[in-house]
Formats: C-alpha cells, structure tokens, sequence
C-alpha cells in the first residue's frame, strides 16, 4: 500500500518535467532546431564539468531559500508572494551591514552580514504576517504591495545612499566579507560557487526538523490544516501566523544575502524584481513543499536555467526555449489534480481487484 | 513525508539520465582569433535599441568575413538577470571565441573580473571604462552631441514652447543624453521648457507609456526618450494622442526608430539619435582579426567619426536644414557640447 503511494505522489512531478522537456522538443522541431543536441548542450552546460556544476549549485542556493521561504507559510495555509521583495531587502542588508562594518573580524562580517539581511527580510514579511493575523489583511495583497515598496526603496536607498554620484551600484564589498573564497574558485575554475551553498543545505534541514520535530513546527502545521480546529485545541493562532510569516521572510532575507556576499558582493538599482523570488515558488510547488524535495527541484531548475544560457552559445536555437520548457513544467505541476484524477482510476481499480482477490483467498 | 522525497528524488534522476542518454559531447572546436560574441546586458537582442544595434553590428561583420552564427563564427549570449553576466561570458571563453563584448555598463565588474582570470581573450566593454586591464578595450560614445542635435531638432519642432526627456535608469550614461538635450534646445530657444523624468527602468513600456502620456497631457509636443525598452510605451502614448488628432513629436535613440513610430495614417518618429553601438562593435572585431585590438585604451566615438549621429526621420525641411548647421559647428568645434 505504501509502497502504491509513494509511487503515485512521485508520478505527477515526474509526468510534469518529461511533459515539460517533451513539449520543449516538439517546439524545437517545429522551429527546425534539433532537440537532441540542445537537451545534449543543456545538460553538459549544466553539470557537464566542475565550473558549470559550480554555477549550478550557486545559482541554485538562493532558489533553496526562497522556495523554502514560500513553503513555510504556504503549511500555515498562507501565499507569500512576498519573496523578491524579501529576498531583495536580505540582499540590500547584508551589503549595507558589510560596507560599513568592515573593521569587524571576518567571522563577524560574514555573519554579521548575513543575520542583517535575513533580518531585513524577515521585517518585511513580519509587517505582512501581523496585517494577517490581528487585521484579516489578505496577506496576497500585503505582500505584492510590499514587493513594490522594497524595490523602489532600495533603488532609491543605493542610488542616493550607497552609490558614487553618478553610479547607479553600490561599492564592491571587501574581499574578506565575501563567502566566495579563492579557494572555492580554484577548485570550480573560476566559477562564483560560494560557502553559501552548503548554509543552504544546512538549512533545509533545520527547516525540515522544525516542521516535524519541533512543537511551533507542528502548530504551523496545524493551523495551515484548520485555523477553527487550531484555536479550539489551544493553539495561538495569531501568534503562529506571524511566527510562519516571519519565518519565511528570514529565509527569503537569507537567500538575497547569501547572493548578496556570495555572489554580487554589491548591490545595483534593479530594472524589476529579482526573478528568483518568484522561481522560488515554482521549485517549492514542484517539491510539493517538502524540504528535502526543494533542493532537487532547485537542483532541477538551476540547472535549466545555467545550462539554458549553454543552448543559444553552442547552437543557432534561441535560450528562450528553455523558459518555455520550465513554465511547461509548472504548468504541469499546477493542473496535476488531472493526472491525479486519471492515475486514481487506473490505479484505484487495479488495487481494488488486488486486494479483493488477497481477502478471497 | 517519505513518498515526497522520494518522489522528487525520482525526478532528477530521471531528467538526469533523459539528458545523458543523449550522446557523448560534440562541442570539441578550435578557436580562431575570428571569432566574436557579445553578453547582453537585460535586454534581448531584439530590444530595438542598444543590444539590438550591437548584434547587427556584429552580424554584418561575420557576414563580411564569410562567418556562421556559432561557434569560430560571430554569436551571443543573453542575460536574463544580472547574475547571468559571469556565467555568460565564462561559457563564451569555454566555446573560444577570440573577443568577447559587453553589452553595457552594467557588465563592466563581470568584465574585468573574467579578463583577469583570462588574459589570452579580448575583452570589450560598451559605456563604461575598464581600468588596469590590457585586454580590455573601452568604447565610450559622446551622446551629449546626438543628443544636443535631437534637442535642436525639438526645439525646431515645437509650436508650444514644451518639449520632455525621459531617461531610462538616472545614471552617468543617460545623464549625457539629459544634457545635450538641455543644451541643444538652449541654443535655438532658451525660454523653450524641458520637462525631464525617469522611468527608474529600462524594460517597463507601461511605465513610459504613463509618463509620456502625461507630458502629452501637460502640453508638452516633443518627447525625446533614453530609455531602451521602456521607450517603446512613448511611441505608443505618442502614436494614441496622433490617432486622436493631437500633433505630438518623439525622438527616438540608439537606433533609427521610424519603424516604431509608424501608425494608420502617419509617423510620430522626428528623428532618431543613434549611437552606433553596430559600428563600434564591428570596428573592433575588425581590429582584434587583424591583431590590432586596443586593449587597455579608451576608444571614443563622436559626431565627427559618425560613431554617434542624427537621422531625419520627419522632420521640416527647415528644421533639418539648421539641425545639419549645428552639426557643422560641433564638428569643427565651434560649438563644445558639456556631457554634464
């Protein structure tokens, strides 16, 4: 029985992503463009040797920590649009902690930097999590808006605070700040793969003993199941609501430090949002939320999106390709109530018939 | 809990052995000092403005000399996010091509960095200066002179005494086309108003589809834009107040935008200020097979070397005749135009 559903839980990502690459191809043949050698480029741009595997695993740090971010507060029953502006209040933080304290020994720095901008992300939903839980604000609106204040704030903070007149990015950050170290950069050949990487994956877990190890975990759980029931069995909710909004802020503010110090190591005026706030959603819908899940489904689309830029350098077929292969993946995702629905038929009958025949004998 | 994991495990492993299943590496190439690419800097290579112009450049080199778009031929790679700068170029060097253009100002740390790690490569950099680097040439254009043309052009144009800029992102590069705008229209008519806003962006049309729909609403006939993509909204503001009745003007940059300001029963376009970023993209691929790269120099291109220009679009016979006079002046120098 068990064995059945796990099968069945593991069908619908899977169906999704071949869907996905499947549709990629059809419209590569369509378009005259050969699907095998670009599926080929993708992947060898991707994880084919250590400097692509290096881009893959930074690019893919900060889609841990959004996604991770989204996932907390979707348990609690809450959709936190709010990632990019989190994500780009964390990434604004620990440059502005790291620019100006520099006289702190490295270990402070570093952390320092990073606990500032997980701080500043975590304000930033805080503000939507409270509106929630003592006002009824829905937080989908709270938190587009405060997307929008973060990046016409931080425009205006770096062009008028943090940039030379004339310059519209910050200062580069001290060597010493940043968590891509050389000798990180010799052994990827250069790539910006940073000590960011494994904080993230140190988190995951944390996140993931939380949620079953911990009381306020399974509270969070608990209210995102049934908020009356919650209450009713002497649960705070309007304290677990803020504490599921604040949470998932630091994580976002986690992310966009992490990148800020790891990978930037400085901070421009930025045309929109930081798109990986958003593709924090998508992996953490692909993983269906679960922790561990996050970091193969960012594994997944980090690697699409490093080895994607790989397509259009080795081959005439425009990168495009590889946005339409992701957003058919989350397609996917998003309508599996339908292959749920075909998948219980087929299976539900096939395991009825099992287990009738087993209690016949 | 378990079944999740297991499930998504799955997953990546599956895609993992889809992709590998697909054959043995094929990108074993050589690499030619003919060789070029570029990394934009946001925008596509169709933005109709600076990347746009840049690639064409590029192509119409790699035509010349017999090339094919890919690999030991002419290519590009473009970014999607900021973060994309580094892996981009780093996969241009891994596919050898000989030189490698920046599309940008903001590529500039992304640049410098892969040019230390990689000294055997050309770098080029467009709007902005590379220092300390020998492989890497900076190409910088005197905007404020096409833009002060543009702004004798408007103020040429307008029968109420208004005319707007509206600037991309408020930065070194776009103030240049903000001063030579000022200045150009000072020199025909002081008491001539210059209303000046930002977008704050370079890729949002609606937002200067607002912005010059204001200024069109405050009288305003002339709208000289620098702002790459968020441009195309002008065109669209200017090209609705036409299709009304209302006699509105822009002048379009980078490229010759007449194309964008085509509608059902006329033109919006007045003119264009370019900045040929084609022209400075392929002077250099020249140079660079010709092993005569300028690493480490400045190169500037002005009115006078056609690196920068203006092109009449719609303009009166009469306009046009004393846009061409202040040409004259600024390239024999008669007439110095402030880049601040």
């Amino acid at each position: 029985m068990l064995h059945s559903r796990s099968i069945r839980a593991l069908a619908v990502p899977l169906i999704s992503i071949i869907a996905g690459f499947i549709i990629g191809a059809i419209l590569m043949l369509i378009f005259g463009y050969d699907p095998v050698q670009n599926y080929q480029n993708l992947f060898i741009g991707s994880l084919g040797d250590v400097y692509s595997l290096g881009e893959t695993l930074r690019n893919m740090t900060p889609l841990i920590l959004t996604a991770l971010g989204f996932a907390v507060s979707s348990k609690a029953g809450f959709f936190n649009i709010g990632g990019p502006g989190q994500y780009l209040m964390g990434w604004f933080g620990s440059i502005v902690f790291a620019l100006n304290f520099t006289t702190l020994p490295t270990w402070a720095l570093i952390s320092g930097s990073m606990v500032c901008g997980a701080l500043l992300g975590g304000i930033w939903s805080f503000i939507a999590g409270f509106l929630r839980a003592y006002f009824g604000t829905s937080e989908v609106i709270t938190t587009i808006m405060l997307n929008y204040i973060a990046l016409y704030f931080v425009n205006f903070a770096v062009k008028n605070w943090l940039a030379k007149k004339g310059s519209d990015s910050s200062p580069n950050i001290v060597q010493r700040a940043s968590l891509n170290t050389d000798f990180l950069q010799k052994i990827t050949n250069n790539s910006t793969f940073n000590w960011g990487f494994f904080i993230a994956i140190i988190t995951v877990f944390v996140i993931w003993m939380y949620f079953n190890k911990t009381r306020s975990g399974f509270e969070v759980r608990s209210v995102g199941l049934n908020e009356a029931a919650s209450t009713y069995a002497g649960i705070n909710v309007k304290k677990t609501i803020v504490i599921a909004m604040l949470l998932s802020g630091l994580l976002a503010g986690l992310g966009g430090a992490i990148d800020g110090i790891g990978n930037f190591q400085n901070i421009s005026v930025s045309n929109n949002l930081p798109s990986v706030g958003f593709n924090g959603m998508a992996v953490a819908l692909l993983a269906a939320e679960n922790p561990i899940g996050i970091i193969f489904a960012a594994l997944l689309f980090s690697a699409l999106q490093i080895g994607g830029l790989s397509i259009s350098v080795y081959s005439n077929t425009p990168s495009e390709i590889v946005d339409i292969v992701i957003a058919s993946i989350i397609f996917f995702v998003g309508i599996k109530y339908i292959f749920e629905v075909i998948l219980t038929r087929k299976w539900g009958k096939k395991q009825h018939k099992v287990t009738n025949g087993g209690a016949n004998k | 809990m378990k079944k999740k994991v297991v499930a998504v495990l799955a997953a990546t492993l599956m895609v993992g052995t889809i992709l590998v299943g697909c054959g043995g590496n094929s990108s074993a190439n050589k690499g030619t000092k003919y060789s070029a690419a570029l990394v934009t800097d946001g925008g596509g290579i169709d933005d109709k403005s600076f990347n746009q112009s840049a690639w064409e450049g590029l192509k119409s080199w790699g035509k010349d000399q017999g090339l094919k778009k890919g690999i030991n031929g002419y290519n590009y790679a473009q970014s999607n996010d900021d973060s994309d700068f580094l892996p981009n170029i780093n996969k241009l060097i891994k596919a050898k091509y000989a030189t490698i253009f920046g599309i940008g100002y903001k590529i500039d740390n992304a640049i410098s960095s892969a040019a230390k790690d990689n000294p055997k490569t050309n770098f080029a950099i467009i709007d902005s200066v590379v220092k300390g680097r020998k492989n890497v040439a900076s190409v910088t254009f005197k905007t404020e002179q096409s833009s002060y043309l543009a702004g004798v052009a408007a103020a040429e144009t307008t029968k109420t005494g208004r005319v707007g800029f509206i600037g991309g992102i408020q930065s070194d590069v776009i103030k240049t086309f903000e001063a030579g705008f000022r200045q150009g229209v000072k020199a025909v008519n002081p008491k001539i108003k210059v209303d000046v806003k930002y977008a704050g962006s370079f890729t949002k049309a609606d937002v200067g589809q607002s912005l010059a729909t204001a200024m069109f609403n405050n009288n305003e006939d002339v709208i000289f834009h620098a702002a790459g993509g968020t441009g195309a909204g002008v065109f669209t503001a200017a090209k609705n107040e036409a299709k009304n009745g209302k006699k509105v003007w822009v002048v379009g940059v980078d490229q010759d935008q007449k194309a964008d300001g085509a509608y059902k029963g006329g033109n919006v376009t007045l003119a264009s200020a370019v900045k040929k970023v084609g022209t400075a993209v392929e002077d250099l691929s020249k140079q660079a097979a010709k092993n005569k790269f300028p690493g480490g120099k400045t190169v500037t291109y002005d009115l006078k070397d056609n690196g920068v220009g203006i092109i009449n679009d719609n303009l009166s016979a009469s306009a046009w005749k004393s846009v061409q006079q202040y040409e004259k002046k600024i390239e024999n120098g008669e007439i110095t135009v402030n880049p601040k």
